[in-house]
């Protein structure tokens, strides 16, 4: 369990203990443990059903828990919800913008409820329309836009106040590699402003590109929790695949390979079916040291790539029981 | 677990993490002029809301229309006794008692709506924000007093151009127009709960429409109630609506007493709203 903030270094934006929420006989969130570091962004991830939504819901005190005790910005999310409702925004997994309102004046209310001056209001829901790319539909009704459009407006709107605490629930499901990438960047802003973040998401790409730390969770429960570089050497990095140009090469390229120790944990496999040596990469050092050595000893290469583990494989990897997990969803459900 | 206990100190039980409550002191209400900026931003919401659908504006704008040329012209005759002038008297009599039943009929319609409009994603936004819960349903009950208003002037143009004659009394006017409003209000809230208790629109519709129909013709709205028997009587001697539009009727045609039932309309005014009002917002506040 990462409790480095019991040292006393730094403040906890989020303090979660044993946080439990049950509906009937589903344990949405079964007993969880978080803290998250002021000025850092902690990524949720988890399959679905995992909880995420249910967790993020009781912080931003949409939903009371049935046990355990959380603190937001200092404040409990049972006894203060209205000081903490002053320090955080949200960002909920299904649109909350008024869908008859245009995108400006959805925002202008925003910051009209939030207590910004009338031309502060305007002004910043521009500043906002801008940096989300909605600027050219506006005075179009939320109603009218599209998907991405719409998750856009959203983050726009629960950014007006400038929270010090910032739940994102699955913030890019739904947008477009551009505008994904947009999002990416205002979350770094945010957090670089000395803002927390916590958001949840099922792309472990996300998950690396925006968080220091990471909380895995099934099934309301922590299975993994950790920085990302330690998470990722459990699942044991990244996989390169090596295309020869030259299907007999397969054989002399994995042996060279292992004769170097550059096979990693799992060994360099050679597929004749596929045509493609894979090598599990721990680090851009032994990605290098491949590389260079097949271009040493001459091999004509046709194609290299890596993939990070997905999702599937950091389960996989962590709890090794992907398998029985799928089967008993379907016995509970079968069940209920 | 690591702790940074000084050497030499008690044991090696952690000490515990107490929160770090920032702003001491503050209790995290909302003061009272942030709750009318709150309700006024979400009036504005509302407002837009009508804009971007003009449509729900069309019962407000036709119900006065059609209601008072059916009745005028229908029952005018009749019971005016068949003459242009008798016509022209109940036409003075019909209109201010009117102004009450336009108020009733608009707010019946909030109840309909009201589930549709909390099931939304946006109520989680706002619940998720620090204001309080009770301004979303008062900035609604604004928006329908302006509705009322709107319909109200309808009926009276409409009032105007069939013959509708209060003398000069304009100050009377007005204050029946507010007395109208400030009962329609009241009633805001009971449709408002209504609509948050019942499940579909159509209880709601139900509903209203049994609890609208004996209120309205069991009033002194269309007719005097001197020619009912009795125990009908009776009824309509405590009928709010009769009280709301002798009050009116006093105010603008100078006919009949003003105190009395303008003090009664403003009683139960009063206690409709204190009672329904804080109920609906307690349902509120456990439903969203
Ligand atoms: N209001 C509710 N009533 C009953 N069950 C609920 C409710 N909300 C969530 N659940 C259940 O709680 C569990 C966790 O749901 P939650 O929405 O938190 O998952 P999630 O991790 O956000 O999933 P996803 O990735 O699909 O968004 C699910 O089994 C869900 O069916
Ligand atoms: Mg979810």
């Amino acid at each position: 369990m990462t409790r480095e903030n019991a040292t006393g270094r730094g403040l906890n934006a989020v303090e979660v203990r044993g946080l439990v929420k049950h509906f009937g006989e589903t344990k949405a969130v079964d007993g969880i443990d978080l803290d998250v570091r002021e000025g850092t962004v902690m990524g949720v991830l988890g399959p679905n059903g995992a909880g995420k939504t249910t967790l993020v819901r009781m912080l931003s005190t949409l939903l009371v828990p049935d046990a355990g005790t959380a603190t937001v910005a200092g404040y409990d999310i049972v006894r203060q919800p209205r000081q903490l409702r002053r320090t955080i925004g949200l960002t909920g997994q299904y649109a909350s913008v008024d869908e008859k309102l245009s995108g400006r004046e959805n925002l202008y209310m925003i910051g009209r409820l939030l207590d910004l001056p009338r031309a502060r209001a305007r002004q910043r829901a521009d500043e906002l329309l801008e940096r989300f790319s909605l600027t050219e539909t506006a005075k179009r009704a939320a109603g009218k836009y599209s998907g991405g459009m719409r998750r856009r407006l959203d983050l726009a709107a629960s950014m007006i106040g400038r929270p010090s605490v910032l739940f994102l629930d699955e913030p890019t499901t739904g947008l477009d590699p551009r505008t994904r990438n947009e999002v990416w960047a205002e979350v770094h802003n945010i957090v670089a402003d000395g803002n927390t973040v916590l958001l949840t998401t099922q792309y472990m790409e996300e998950a690396e590109q925006l968080a220091r730390e990471l909380t895995v969770i099934d099934r309301g429960k922590i299975v993994a929790e950790g920085r990302v570089p330690e998470l990722k050497a459990k699942v044991g990095g990244r996989t390169l695949e090596i295309r020869p140009v030259e299907q007999g090469d397969l054989a002399p390229m994995a042996e060279a390979l292992s004769e170097r120790g550059l096979d990693g944990v799992g060994g360099a496999t050679p597929d004749e079916r596929t045509g493609i040596v894979t090598v599990p990469i721990l680090s851009d050092e032994q990605l290098t040291a491949v590389v260079g050595l097949l271009a040493a000893r001459g091999f004509p290469i046709a194609d290299i790539t890596t993939h990070l583990p997905s999702l599937d494989e950091v389960f996989l990897a962590i709890t090794g029981q992907k398998a029985t997990h799928q089967d008993e969803y379907s016995h509970e459900e079968a069940a209920a | 677990m690591t702790t940074t206990t000084a050497p030499g100190s008690m044991g090696t039980t952690p000490s515990p993490e107490p929160a770090p409550v920032r702003r001491r002191g503050d209790e995290g209400r909302i003061g009272i002029r942030a709750n009318l900026r709150h309700i006024g931003a979400l009036s504005r919401r509302n407002a837009l809301q009508i804009k971007q659908d003009p449509e729900s504006m069309m019962d407000a704008l036709l119900m006065p229309i059609i209601f008072t040329l059916l009745f005028v012209y229908v029952f005018g005759g009749a019971i005016g006794g068949g003459t242009d002038g008798g016509r022209d008297e109940y036409t003075n009599y019909l209109l201010p008692g009117m102004m009450a039943m336009m108020g009733m009929n608009i707010a019946m319609a909030v109840g309909t709506g009201m589930n549709e409009d909390f099931r939304k994603g946006v109520m989680d936004r706002f619940r998720s924000m620090p204001i309080a819960r009770s301004s979303v349903l008062i900035a609604k009950v604004v928006v329908e007093i302006g509705r009322m208003l709107i319909t109200i002037m309808v009926l009276l143009a409409v009032g105007f151009i069939v013959g509708l004659d209060i003398e000069g009394r304009w100050l009377g006017l007005l204050a029946a127009i507010g007395l109208t409003t400030v009962f329609g209000a009241s009633l805001v809230w009971i449709f408002m709960l209504l609509g948050l208790t019942m499940r579909t629109a159509q209880a709601v519709q139900g509903i209203s429409f049994v609890v609208l129909m004996p209120l309205q013709f069991g009033s002194s709205i269309f007719v005097p109630t001197q020619t009912m028997p009795g125990w009908l009587e009776a009824f309509t001697d405590v009928n709010p609506l009769t009280h709301v539009a002798n009050a009116s009727r006093g105010l603008m045609m100078g006919e009949g007493a003003v105190a009395v039932p303008a003090l009664w309309t403003v009683v139960w005014s009063v206690g409709l709203t204190a009672v329904m009002a804080p109920v609906a917002i307690a349902k509120f506040r456990r439903k969203t």
